[in-house]
């Protein structure tokens, strides 16, 4: 249906996952802007018992693809079986959240269907009777604008965030599910996927923590990282890092804040020597304040921050240090 | 093993970047460049690759002239030779149009593996190395925080969300993009540096690789790039190190709470 925006919704062991109902709120949303209706296809063996859920959503119907391949995740079985769905329907638009898994097969789902592929917008405008997507480049440094060319089917997904959850249009009665049965030969399913695990147990849950101080590579040096360390002992707060901290082994990876680490919403967050990178910034843009000290006034962190300091952290934190010390003795 | 590594040139990290005047990309002078931060472990992998299991690593770069450097780095590193994607009908590619174009370029590499960093630092569309995999009809994987090789197929370790990760097994050939961290990458030797010069770089063309215009045809185009606006309430700190404490300070006890 050429009036028809689709919405991948992802499982992760029959459950739906949050990024899927961002989706589901983009697409309702670009509905709304281009007067078209909302399907939303959740694939696996048994999709049909996921469908229920999604279908409390204010949208035209859910389909169910079904296959005995899709048991499991793998980019061929999710690529081809998307690919059919979006052949057979036509949708001018198939909205993706931006996560690792969509990240994975996207890609090769537009590249299979001759279709582009817009990732990690943060919006889009209408400008005439197109959208136009933006999205972050220069590791957040500029904003682009980015529009189709060409035909339709158009891909894109979301960032993390860029829609909210709640914001999700529920309808009193449910939508209509279909369920459809896929044909994918096994031997088309190239990777064997494991179970998911993860490395040893978390040891520190900064989820909880009220106050975080966080390095990145401004920190410059591993010695250096016991600056940050006396601060959130001032401030009665937990130490945490960007991934390059954690990469090069200067803190330890539970220390990790950011998308491939933890999701982080303390009273205060301090960030010194962090750029911002999107990969950051969703790990902490739920902080009640921020602030962040860095030397380069362009760095994103400053967009998300409430205090900004364009400064040398090794000369503000010494400063800020004695007088938290200071204003606690009072 | 022939293992492949597709690098990027990227504006260098500390650049100062500023816009062109039309306003559709960056001022591509008076930058600096440098290798794409997840090429860098990408290349690093390669060569660890080759040195476990024997064979050669072979770089593939698309980009301006200026992108020899790059390439140089790389074999300077110990790849052995270098293929460069240098063509003005390469300008502007997206992501799919450059995979096309090395994809092109690699059928008759006959690889055993191709590797990439996840995702560039400067559009970060994340895709190029998923489309290359595609169109070469290869199984992929992305994010992959280890390698093993088993004969003819490979384990890897993919990195999920949240501190999750997942082993996959798949045949060879295929394409992995690697994901910052996996490895402690290695400086150039001087050594390498001298051996660097007598490594061939083959230069490919759109011609030579039999393509046309039509066939890199872009997806998607970028109308605009700009600064984004920044969040009007950021409340910014000047003064003395000691007059900047002190007015932080304030704003801790009595706006954030947290003292």
């Amino acid at each position: 249906m050429p009036n028809e925006i689709l919405v991948f919704a992802e499982q992760q062991d029959g459950k739906i996952t949050r990024p899927t109902w961002e989706a589901v709120a983009a697409g309702q949303r670009i509905a709304g802007d281009t007067g078209a209706t909302v399907s939303i296809v959740v694939l696996g063996r048994k999709s049909s018992a996921l469908a229920p859920e999604l279908a409390s959503a204010d949208v035209a119907g859910v389909l169910a693809a079904e296959s005995s391949v899709l048991a499991e995740y793998t980019p061929d079985g999710y690529a081809l079986a998307m690919g059919e769905v979006i052949r057979s329907r036509q949708p001018q638009y198939v909205v993706f959240s931006h996560t690792y898994q969509v990240r994975d097969f996207a890609p090769k789902l537009a590249a299979a269907l001759g279709a582009g592929f817009i990732s990690d917008c943060l919006s889009y405008r209408k400008r005439d009777t197109k959208l136009v997507f933006v999205r972050q480049v220069f590791q957040g440094k500029f904003n682009a604008d980015v529009e189709f060319t060409g035909n339709p089917p158009y891909l894109v997904s979301f960032q993390a965030g860029s829609f909210r959850e709640d914001s999700v249009k529920r309808a009193s009665t449910a939508a209509p599910i279909t369920t459809t049965s896929i044909e994918i030969a096994p031997d088309k399913i190239r990777a064997r996927p494991g179970e998911r695990f993860r490395e040893a147990k978390q040891a520190v849950d900064l989820t909880q923590a009220e106050i975080i101080v966080a390095v990145g590579r401004g920190i410059r040096a591993p010695e250096n990282v016991d600056l940050a360390r006396k601060l959130a002992e001032a401030l009665g707060g937990e130490i945490g890092a960007s991934r390059p901290i954690c990469d090069g082994g200067w803190l330890p990876m539970d220390r990790q804040i950011g998308s491939s680490g933890q999701t982080v919403a303390p009273k205060l967050y301090v960030a010194l020597g962090i750029s911002g990178a999107i990969q950051h910034q969703v790990g902490m843009k739920g902080s009640r304040s921020v602030l962040a000290i860095n030397k380069d006034r362009e760095a994103p962190i400053f967009e998300v921050a409430t205090y900004g300091v364009v400064g040398d952290l090794f000369e503000v934190v010494p400063a800020l240090i004695e007088e938290i010390q200071k204003a606690k003795s009072r | 093993m022939k293992i492949i590594v597709c690098l990027k040139q990227v504006p260098a990290r500390d650049s100062l970047l500023r816009l062109n005047t039309e306003g559709t990309w960056i001022k591509e002078t008076d930058i600096s460049f440098e290798v794409n931060e997840p090429d860098i472990y990408a290349l690093e992998e390669a060569l660890r690759l080759k040195e476990s299991q024997g064979g050669e690593v072979v770089v593939c770069s698309l980009g301006p002239a200026r992108a020899q450097q790059a390439i140089k780095e790389a074999l300077a590193k110990g790849a052995d030779y270098a293929l460069h994607l240098d063509d003005p009908a390469f300008a502007g590619l997206d992501s799919y149009g450059m995979a096309r174009a090395m994809a092109k370029a690699l059928e008759a590499e006959k690889p055993d593996l191709i590797v990439t960093g996840l995702q560039s630092d400067d559009f970060g569309a994340a895709q190029t190395g998923v489309i290359l995999a595609e169109l070469m009809g290869l199984p992929h994987a992305t994010i992959i925080m280890r390698i093993e090789v088993h004969g003819g197929a490979i384990k890897v370790k993919r990195e999920l969300e949240a501190g999750w990760f997942q082993w996959i097994e798949m045949p060879l050939p295929a394409l992995l993009t690697i994901q910052s961290g996996i490895n402690k990458p290695r400086y150039a030797t001087l050594k390498g540096i001298m051996g660097a010069k007598t490594k061939p770089i083959r230069k490919l063309t759109i011609a030579e690789l039999g393509l046309s215009g039509g066939d890199l045809a872009p997806r998607q185009k970028i109308s605009r790039v700009y600064v984004p606006e920044k969040r009007a309430n950021t409340e910014f700190f000047e003064g003395s190190s000691k007059e900047i404490a002190v007015k932080l300070v304030n704003k801790l006890k009595n706006e954030a709470r947290v003292l």
